[in-house]
């Protein structure tokens, strides 16, 4: 019960930043030169002025602003995301089909970078200072320092064009749909790469903070204690450290949660999956407004819902926080 | 048409397509006779999705690439660029040029199994043509009817006198026919046959997943005997350059049309032993670099300024190091590909003089304080690599002769946007696309009185009253020698004048797999039908 009305309350403090967001980013669009006919101009190579205004007409760009930004609104209020000039059909239609890449590659490279950014940045933090810290702190530099689609696109030419190991592209196969277990290996076979090349850099961060973690909680009172119990080394490390080291981890998940679906346009692109990146890049070029605000408004929730379960696992990791809260 | 003059035309094409052959990266290998095998998937690189699929209603290459296999134009052209009957059997125009009559072809049905009827052509040509489709609408504009005297006649009639040799050229981008029994009733823009065409094309429409791919299948019932050989064609969406490199090399994709990968991946590409790449194939969709003025400004409206930074670029330079064989110089806004209406290189040319432009300047009175003259806003459309490296080239030279530069990048929304309506720009550089003829769409880059906001338009805030006649007669001359000489007139007067300079020609580059036979066999062969492609094993 209590979790609910904490959920009901976090929900209700975020409707009118949600709102602001949306007026945001629609007045910030009108800033960009150009609308949806302009782009869509340029995509069919010209054509005449009556062309265009008809154009307009059919989008419902003739209004003025402000109506433009009511009528939006208006439709929101009834969970109405409208319609997509691109793609045709309602907003919630299209972000539907595209969610399932983006959540799926999401959720496969956080938990990809959040294991190997523990394990790594445990033993790094146990051998610190002698080899192993050395390697895997060079190691996670330079995969930080790496631009993704480099790291994409070596990904594919070493294991698809040299080794043929894995497709190097595409969400599933297009020749022979499969279906039941064959077909989630085949949408699995297509994800390795994108979330290796997505979750590198994620790693590289994680290991970071984990290591920077574990050696200040090693060093704290409770620590002297356990090891003068005399608690053997691996239980001092699981037990009690390893639980108050995962703080920050867990923060820079919920944190790290909303910014992985926009970061991953350059990943969808060069893998060429249909994710929710490539449609708000799409839809920024296009000057889709109804599809980006959609994205938006997805995208926010999602960050919400994520912060909401972060906060949940806090009290989890550390009672003192839900006693307080 | 005069015979003698017709052999000279298939002389000049030869030879353009014997030349263009010399600029092949790769040698056509010689292919002993084999016989066409049936059967196979060909996968197709489809780097920009449009909105809908119909070429009925959308001129573009985006749209031909899909829907150019699945629904046909009555006219297409063959090997040496000359008009083809499709749909169309034959035609035949009265000495006023106002009737233009096309017997269609007998016993075709769309892939939905009614039948093709002159119904069709009369309801695609007066609702899409006339009323939608981009460059159709100008095209037709005089068009005031067409009859249906039987299933397999349609006579256009034209208020004004149509040129019939205008016409067989624009038909095979602009006249593709739509079916009237599925577009009748409703808004032809909502209708969702767009996204699921329905021709009577050699490949049906199977699927489309947006954002992925979209297949179609081998037309058993195809009007064309034993076509077509494929059994089916897959486009992918594949959105990032470098990535469609990697699958062409993976053997995922066999074909990436209209320079769709970058420079140096073609380069490179065109040195391995499994792919092909060429322009020809591509004549038909020549483009040449612009750089356009913007009269509003006073020191661009003075023709001497205008002529220096032409004579202050070393175009043939440039093209050497970084377009390579994909590019060559251009002489004008008609392009030496096209045949029927290349007035030769001896007209107005600006080649590369330092020294001379630095005497134009000086002599238009803009001297130079402290090394820089004036400055001037340049605006790069995005469509092209060679666009990007294009513009920083003009800065270049023209830093060296004491005109600064600066380039504002935008996306291609807001280049339209900002050159074409809200005229914010001093020098503009993007493509100009030619189609065929020059009526299609590059007089208007030059006829004063297009409305503001009309992309690829003149938008320079220059007029010049004899340039416009020169067009306007050339429009309607339905004789095709003296249309000719008309239009060698308007590029010399353009030439002179210099609203926009256009040095550079290109031809779009295909990618494709060396084991594809009868590929490239026409000038518009990305956007063809491909009833002949086949794969060899």
């Amino acid at each position: 019960m209590r979790i609910l009305s904490l959920a009901g309350r976090r929900l209700a403090a975020s409707i009118p930043t949600l709102f602001l967001i949306l007026i945001g980013v629609f007045l910030l669009l009108q800033l960009a030169p150009g609308d949806t006919v302009d782009a869509l101009m340029a995509q069919m190579g010209g054509g005449d002025a009556a062309t265009a205004q008809q154009l307009r007409k059919f989008y419902g760009l003739d209004l003025s602003v402000p109506a433009q930004l009511g009528n939006y609104l208006w439709h929101l209020v009834r969970l109405d995301l409208g319609f997509s000039s691109i793609y045709g059909k309602p907003v919630a239609t299209v972000i539907l089909e595209r969610l399932p890449p983006t959540i799926l590659l999401m959720t496969a490279s956080l938990s990809f970078a959040f294991f190997f950014g523990l394990v790594f940045g445990v033993v790094a933090a146990r051998g610190v200072n002698r080899w192993p810290d050395t390697l895997i702190s060079t190691l996670g530099l330079i995969f930080y320092a790496t631009p993704s689609f480099w790291f994409g696109l070596m990904a594919i030419v070493v294991f698809s064009v040299y080794l043929q190991w894995l497709p190097s592209g595409g969400f599933q196969d297009i020749g022979t749909v499969q279906t039941g277990i064959r077909g989630v290996l085949d949408i699995a076979a297509h994800l390795v790469l994108p979330t290796l090349t997505l979750g590198l850099i994620f790693l590289a961060i994680y290991l970071r903070i984990m290591r920077a973690s574990m050696l200040e909680v090693l060093n704290l009172d409770f620590v002297r204690t356990a090891r003068a119990k005399g608690l053997d080394e691996t239980h001092v490390v699981t037990r009690h450290v390893l639980r108050n080291a995962l703080l920050p981890m867990v923060t820079l998940i919920g944190l790290q949660a909303g910014t992985m679906l926009g970061g991953s346009v350059v990943v969808e692109s060069v893998f060429s999956l249909p994710g929710l990146g490539r449609l708000a890049y799409e839809s920024v070029v296009q000057r889709d407004l109804n599809t980006l605000l959609g994205i938006v408004f997805v995208s926010a929730l999602l960050v919400i819902v994520v912060n909401f379960v972060v906060d949940l696992l806090y009290a989890r990791l550390d009672p003192r926080i839900a006693a307080e809260g | 048409m005069d015979l003698s003059r017709l052999e000279i035309n298939r002389r000049t094409a030869l030879l353009t397509s014997a030349a263009i052959a010399a600029n092949v990266i790769n040698p056509m290998r010689a292919f002993a006779q084999e016989t066409p095998r049936k059967g196979g998937v060909f996968n197709v690189h489809y780097g920009a999705e449009q909105r809908q699929l119909n070429p009925s209603i959308q001129a573009s290459t985006g749209v031909y690439i899909i829907g150019g296999k699945i629904q046909e134009n009555l006219v297409d052209l063959d090997a040496n660029g000359q008009p083809v009957g499709v749909l169309a059997e034959s035609w035949e125009a009265t000495p006023d040029g106002k009737t233009v009559t096309f017997k269609l072809r007998k016993g075709i049905t769309w892939h939905d199994g009614k039948p093709f009827t002159s119904e069709d052509v009369a309801f695609t040509a007066m609702n899409m043509w006339k009323k939608i489709l981009n460059y159709g609408s100008t095209l037709q504009l005089f068009l005031t009817a067409v009859d249906t005297p039987d299933p397999q006649t349609a006579i256009f009639r034209y208020e004004r006198p149509m040129p019939l040799n205008l016409l067989l050229r624009a038909l095979p981008d602009l006249g593709y026919v739509s079916a009237k029994h599925l577009y009748e009733s409703g808004d032809i823009r909502q209708n969702p046959t767009n996204l699921a065409p329905v021709g009577t094309g050699p490949f049906k429409f199977v699927k489309y997943e947006r954002g992925q791919y979209i297949i179609a299948d081998r037309n058993p019932d195809y009007w064309r005997p034993n076509a077509p050989y494929l059994d089916r064609i897959v486009w992918k969406v594949i959105t990032d350059r470098a990535a469609a490199a990697a699958q062409m090399e993976a053997g995922e994709l066999h074909y990436s049309p209209f320079s769709g990968l970058t420079i140096s991946d073609m380069a490179r590409l065109g040195k391995d032993k499994r792919f092909i790449v060429q322009t020809k194939g591509n004549e038909g969709n020549a483009r040449t670099n612009t750089i356009e003025f913007n009269f509003r400004r006073k020191e661009l409206s003075d023709i001497r300024v205008r002529r220096a930074i032409a004579h202050a670029i070393n175009v043939p330079f440039f093209i050497e190091n970084f377009l390579g064989d994909f590019a060559k110089l251009g002489t004008g806004p008609i392009p030496s590909t096209s045949t029927d209406f290349y007035p030769g290189p001896n007209t107005p040319q600006y080649p590369y003089d330092k020294a001379k432009a630095v005497a134009l300047l000086d002599e238009a009175g803009f001297k130079a304080t402290g090394g820089n003259r004036f400055a001037l806003k340049l605006l790069p459309a995005p469509w092209g690599e060679d666009i990007s490296l294009w513009s920083t080239f003009i800065q270049q030279s023209l830093g060296e002769v004491g005109i600064q530069v600066d380039i504002v990048r935008n996306d291609g929304g807001g280049f339209l946007k900002q050159v074409y309506d809200d005229h914010a720009f001093d020098l503009a550089t993007g493509w100009h696309q030619y189609r065929n003829d020059p009526a299609v769409s590059t007089t208007v880059w030059y006829r004063s009185g297009q409305p503001k906001g009309a992309p690829w338009t003149n938008q320079w805030g220059w007029e010049d009253k004899t340039v416009d006649k020169t067009i306007d007669d050339a429009a309607t001359e339905v004789d095709p020698a003296k249309r000719k000489a008309l239009y060698a007139d308007f590029v010399k007067e353009v030439n002179t004048e210099l609203p926009v300079w256009m040095p550079i020609e290109q031809i779009f580059v295909t990618v494709i797999t060396a084991k594809a036979r009868n590929h490239s066999n026409t000038p518009r062969w990305g956007s063809a039908s491909w009833h002949d492609l086949w794969l060899s094993a």
